[in-house]
């Protein structure tokens, strides 16, 4: 695969504090590439000097093995996180403005906005003040001249704050058809589990350094907690004296008359053996193994634990539970 | 296009085509020229008759009385109590009377109005009174009336500027003086006026966060250069525009009422040596020659000497000079802050040079050529308003040249140092700027 856009040894300083670190990525052609970390890790600043606003003190940049210069500024679409427009001026005349900062004739621009406005509904808005839109139509006017000029790489930075369910649904299918058509994505959030299903790649950004890439499949694999879950009914005597040297419990609790375990399963054993060993004193309602998310991966990453082994026993059970929002 | 040139095409347009623009380019040239109409129309306006009826009791004195500086004058041969019913019938503005005794005892004389009497009329009475009285003394003292004639010299100075290239061109301190100190006024307002507007746009697009779409596009000195640039063609317009229609609304007026604009006529050689001329025609030369010495008439002919090409093209140099120079400050102000609350700390060190140019202006304009007003008109800082003040007297070329060449350097070195603040300021929110955190920003 080849890659549209790599970095190397990215360093950024500011006065009194370092942005970034010694931070390399590479992004391969045609996939969605996810830049995770909390606020204030450096994403930002990263995507800054991929954008050009800012350069770095040190590395480099190179955009299909040229390195990155100013012409590369009309292949790049950017969402910013913190996104306006004029207030003041109307939508049509200002999409067709930033357009043409894009590099795009005034005609053409026209055109293409008229369609991705009659897609997004939003053409009996064409001439109305920017300042007449609800929150959710400006953020689609936004976004609509991020991709106008079909840019080769799009960045999104927290794309999805501010948007209803109904349009970030919306939004998270034309990121994913405009993907299918060609375009590399790099999405920035702190939020990780609103991408997690969108990403192909990630990479985890803390405190200004990289601490963690790879393709998402294989991080989850290469990040297995080995933490099953089990319901039992009828437990004879305690566990303690059931589960034995590869078994470490990590929390016992009583639900609903059942008892509630969570058992760390060190090799060479395997869920098999533990399952055997709990099915000759109980009744196994339940089991599962707690998969990690790519917010367990990071917290893994930076304490060494899993929030799952630390948290108390009304931690979730299932991921998919999880509220979006940390 | 450029994107530069995109960028100051949507800041020229989206301001030019707004109310407040089309309102004060209709109403600065109306403000302009009412200041060039006004004299004529107030010299019109005094012209209207203050009419006085004299009571002359004695019977010395109701011929000599000319209607003269707008006052009429009525003998009435009735006594003064029907004089003073006419007045209060509004025949008269005023009723003098000249008791028997007068010439005994002139404190009898009386001027009667119903309103607060008319200065002028009342000095010109006591002037002629004056005059009366002493020549009738002085013949009763048996000296001979022309020889009276003859010593009479109306005295009035004109003031005669040297110019470099020896010719002599007649000086109106006056003109000169209001002038310098209007354009030095306006150049002031223009300044700030469009100096501000780049602050506000400048914030705008800092708080509204559109900056950061944008400068994934252009470079942030781009965005920069590109507002400075729009905004100051729209001053540029909007000047241009005045002036045009300035001369036009003149033009009309002096075209509609040429009554109105009466001229001295070219400069005549008189009174070479008044030995020469016989006293009669003297003071006949010396009647005509007044007849157009009122404020007005000196207003109208002072400015008809005025070169206004010079005065317009170093308008719009230190305009725009000026403009450049201090704009770029305001635009790293309103790009290192988060609000407007926040930009009166940094306003104030730049506006004060510009206020305090306007007020030395005022000092200046007493001493043109002096050693504070040609130090005033280098220092880029105040050169804009101070050379405006000094133009109209006429300044040398090496001072225009100098303080022309300063003022380019000048702004060209705040623009660059604007241009690092804006940069680094422009994208960044929430943090607490202090001059020491600007000082930063610009070693980087």
């Amino acid at each position: 695969m080849t890659l549209l856009l790599r970095s190397e040894n990215i360093t950024k300083n500011y006065t009194n504090h370092c942005a970034l670190d010694n931070v390399s990525i590479e992004v391969s052609e045609q996939s969605i590439y996810g830049l995770l970390g909390p606020n204030g890790a450096g994403k930002t600043t990263l995507i800054r000097i991929i954008n050009q606003i800012i350069s770095p003190d040190q590395g480099h940049l190179f955009f299909r093995d040229q390195a990155l210069n100013p012409a590369h500024v009309h292949k790049i679409g950017y969402l910013p996180e913190e996104r306006g427009l004029y207030k003041k001026m109307k939508v049509g005349e200002q999409a067709i403005y930033l357009a043409q900062l894009k590099g795009l004739k005034r005609q053409q621009a026209r055109k293409l906005l008229k369609g991705w406005f009659d897609k997004f509904d939003l053409l009996p808005w064409w001439d109305k003040k920017v300042e007449e839109l609800s929150k959710g139509m400006q953020q689609k006017v936004q976004f609509i001249i991020t991709v106008l000029h079909q840019p080769e790489l799009l960045i999104f930075d927290e794309p999805f704050s501010g948007f209803d369910p109904i349009n970030v649904n919306l939004l998270k299918q034309e990121i994913l058809r405009l993907r299918n058509e060609g375009a590399t994505i790099i999405f920035s959030t702190h939020n990780m589990g609103s991408v997690e299903e969108l990403c192909d790649h990630i990479a985890l950004i803390d405190k200004s350094k990289k601490i963690l890439d790879g393709n998402v499949r294989q991080v989850k694999k290469d990040h297995a907690t080995h933490i099953f879950q089990l319901e039992m009914e009828g437990l004879k005597k305690p566990l303690e004296n059931i589960l034995d040297k590869p078994f470490e419990i990590i929390k016992t609790w009583k639900h609903n008359g059942h008892t509630m375990a969570r058992v760390k399963v060190n090799a060479p054993a395997t869920s098999n053996d533990l399952v055997k060993k709990v099915l000759d004193h109980s009744h196994l309602v339940a089991f599962s193994e707690l998969t990690p998310t790519m917010n367990d991966i990071f917290i893994k990453n930076v304490t060494g634990k899993y929030p799952m082994e630390t948290h108390d026993a009304n931690h979730r059970i299932n991921p998919e539970e999880l509220p979006l929002e940390q | 296009m450029s994107k530069t040139g995109i960028i100051i095409k949507r800041e020229y347009a989206s301001r030019v085509r707004k109310r407040s623009f089309i309102v004060m380019t209709i109403l600065g040239p109306l403000l302009l020229a009412a200041l060039f109409v006004a004299p004529a129309i107030i010299a019109q306006i005094s012209e209207e008759d203050y009419q006085v009826a004299i009571v002359d009791d004695s019977g010395l004195f109701y011929d000599r009385f000319k209607d003269a500086n707008n006052v009429r004058f009525t003998h009435l041969p009735v006594g003064i109590d029907f004089a003073l019913e006419q007045m209060k019938e509004n025949r008269f503005d005023a009723v003098l009377h000249i008791p028997e005794t007068a010439f005994q005892a002139p404190s009898t004389l009386r001027l009667f109005s119903e309103k607060a009497a008319n200065l002028n009329a009342k000095l010109y009475i006591e002037n002629v009174l004056k005059h009366e009285f002493e020549s009738l003394k002085m013949s009763a003292a048996g000296i001979d009336k022309e020889v009276l004639r003859a010593i009479e010299t109306p005295i009035s100075i004109h003031a005669v500027r040297i110019l470099d290239d020896g010719l002599e061109q007649a000086d109106y301190p006056e003109v000169t003086m209001g002038l310098g100190l209007v354009s030095g006024i306006l150049i002031y307002i223009f300044i700030f006026l469009f100096g501000s507007q780049v602050l506000r746009g400048v914030l705008e697009e800092k708080s509204s966060r559109i900056v950061e779409i944008i400068v994934s596009s252009v470079k942030p000195f781009q965005l920069m250069a590109g507002k400075i640039i729009g905004i100051g063609l729209v001053g540029l317009t909007q000047f241009l525009i005045w002036i045009i229609l300035t001369f036009s609304i003149i033009g009309v007026t002096q075209a509609a009422f040429p009554e109105l604009f009466r001229f001295t006529p070219d400069e005549q050689v008189y009174i070479t040596s008044s030995q020469m001329l016989n006293p009669e025609d003297l003071k006949q030369q010396m009647e005509t020659i007044q007849q157009f010495d009122t404020t007005a008439g000196r207003i109208l002919e002072g400015l008809s000497a005025i070169n206004f090409p010079v005065m317009i093209l170093s308008f719009i140099f230190y305009f725009l000079g000026g403009y450049l120079l201090y704009s770029s400050l305001f635009a790293a102000i309103g790009a290192a802050v988060d609000n407007e609350a926040d930009t009166q700390q940094f306003m104030l060190p730049v506006t004060i040079p510009l206020l305090f140019a306007l007020i030395m202006g005022q000092m200046v304009i007493n001493n043109p050529s002096g050693d504070m007003a040609f130090w005033l008109s280098m220092i880029p800082l105040t050169s804009p308003v101070i050379m405006m003040v000094r133009i109209p007297f006429g300044v040398p070329y090496f001072d225009l040249f100098l303080s022309a060449g300063l003022l380019i350097l000048g702004f060209m070195f705040t623009t660059w140092l604007a241009a690092k603040i804006y940069r680094t300021g422009i994208l960044m929110h929430g943090k607490k700027i202090t001059y020491s955190v600007i000082w930063k920003w610009i070693k980087q």
